[in-house]
């Protein structure tokens, strides 16, 4: 056991939760969330945040003049922020879940399957089309799609619908995994 | 008591993240093959977990509501901005197709060792400021189009109950766990936290 412990690759992987358990679980912390806070969860407003500092270390001047980046950094660093802290939680939450359940590996995922030139294109083009379409939205699936859709908004059944769609689609077009 | 308690700081954002990641995780969402099994129609937990966090919590959200615990305007909803939701829904749904994440989940799959999830991220900032760099008259006129005047839910937009839209999500949550369940018969079925940690290979994203 004394190696096991120390190396998490050696761990008997845990199964998942079945999906059951782990929506009503997230049903749950969704639901203390808002009760804590007045909102859900989210992503992409650390993720803006972080833009928006960077943009103020790389390009001070372009940022505070940027009509969407420039009101984030008014009053100065944008990432002290509550959505920041919850992101850095998400890390935290799955790094103990991963490592716990046997489940860390450090792996380029992907290589495998389309190999590892390809799967870097793909996710990186994945990530600019995720990222610029949580701005057009203002939010992602978790903060649209989630918390939206818990406080039954238009919005986020609208967004829920169109993200299956065109996941549907682009996942029959391009092969990224 | 009035709830909620609007508490803005850094433990309560630390303490909904860990659970948050945690839940993630444990559901399987840190792995770009298990999620996007969801668009290959052959493993439905993506839709499973959420509509089943989405019906505990808005049921949640209503009982505190009819106990008076909380106040009907107490929480954040977003703004009916139809157009802007469908555009950003599509793009976010194919960037998780071809990426293998979304926003969230990027952060689960890096803290589980995966370094490609570490690239999507990149390209989520590239994302951002692509949008920053772009935004002006015209994506702003996109981002307000369609808007539903009256209201931002089913309820104050279209006169809809509450409850009906309990009742109707908790019937599309059976629904989801009946069909999915069927189609993940007639196929390959739910990625194993097994084949996850091994990692996407071909027999299981062709």
């Amino acid at each position: 056991m004394t190696s096991s412990t120390a190396d998490p690759s050696s761990r008997p992987v845990r199964p998942f939760w079945p999906p059951l358990a782990a929506g009503v679980a997230l049903g749950l912390v969704l639901l203390l969330t808002f009760v804590l806070t007045g909102h859900g969860l989210g992503a992409t407003g650390a993720s803006t945040r972080l833009t928006a500092w960077l943009g103020t270390e790389v390009a001070p001047q372009a940022t505070a003049a940027n009509g969407y980046l420039g009101p984030l950094v008014e009053g100065g660093n944008p990432l002290p922020s509550w959505i920041t802290w919850q992101v850095i939680g998400v890390g935290l939450g799955a790094l103990a879940s991963a490592f716990w359940a046997g489940r860390f590996r450090v792996q380029f995922d992907g290589s495998h399957s389309v190999g590892t030139p390809r799967r870097l294109l793909a996710t990186l083009g994945g990530g600019l089309m995720a990222g610029f379409g949580a701005r057009v939205a203002a939010g992602c699936t978790s903060g649209l799609g989630l918390s939206g859709a818990a406080t039954l908004a238009i919005a986020a059944f609208v967004f829920l619908a169109t993200f299956f769609a065109a996941g549907l689609l682009a996942s029959r077009l391009v092969r990224g995994l | 008591m009035t709830l909620p308690f609007n508490d803005a700081g850094l433990w309560s954002g630390l303490l909904c993240g860990v659970l948050f990641g945690f839940v993630l995780e444990s559901a399987g969402f840190g792995s770009p093959c298990k999620l996007t099994a969801q668009f290959r129609l052959s493993d439905w937990s993506v839709f499973k977990v959420m509509f089943t966090a989405i019906v505990v919590c808005a049921f949640g959200l209503w009982a505190l509501r009819m106990a008076g615990l909380l106040a009907a305007d107490a929480l954040f909803v977003p703004t009916s901005f139809v157009a802007a939701a469908a555009v950003g829904g599509a793009l976010v749904g194919a960037g998780f197709a071809v990426g293998g994440y979304c926003p969230g989940t990027s952060v689960v799959a890096l803290f589980s060792g995966r370094l490609d999830a570490l690239v999507f991220l990149v390209g989520l900032l590239l994302g951002t400021v692509v949008f920053a760099g772009l935004y002006g008259p015209a994506i702003e006129h996109l981002m307000s189009l369609g808007e539903v005047a009256a209201g931002d839910t089913f309820a104050t937009a279209f006169g809809i109950p509450d409850v009906v839209m309990l009742a109707v999500l908790a019937a599309a949550l059976v629904a989801v766990f009946v069909i999915g369940g069927r189609m993940e018969r007639a196929r390959r079925g739910p990625v194993t936290a097994e084949q996850a940690v091994h990692g996407a290979d071909p027999s299981l994203t062709r």
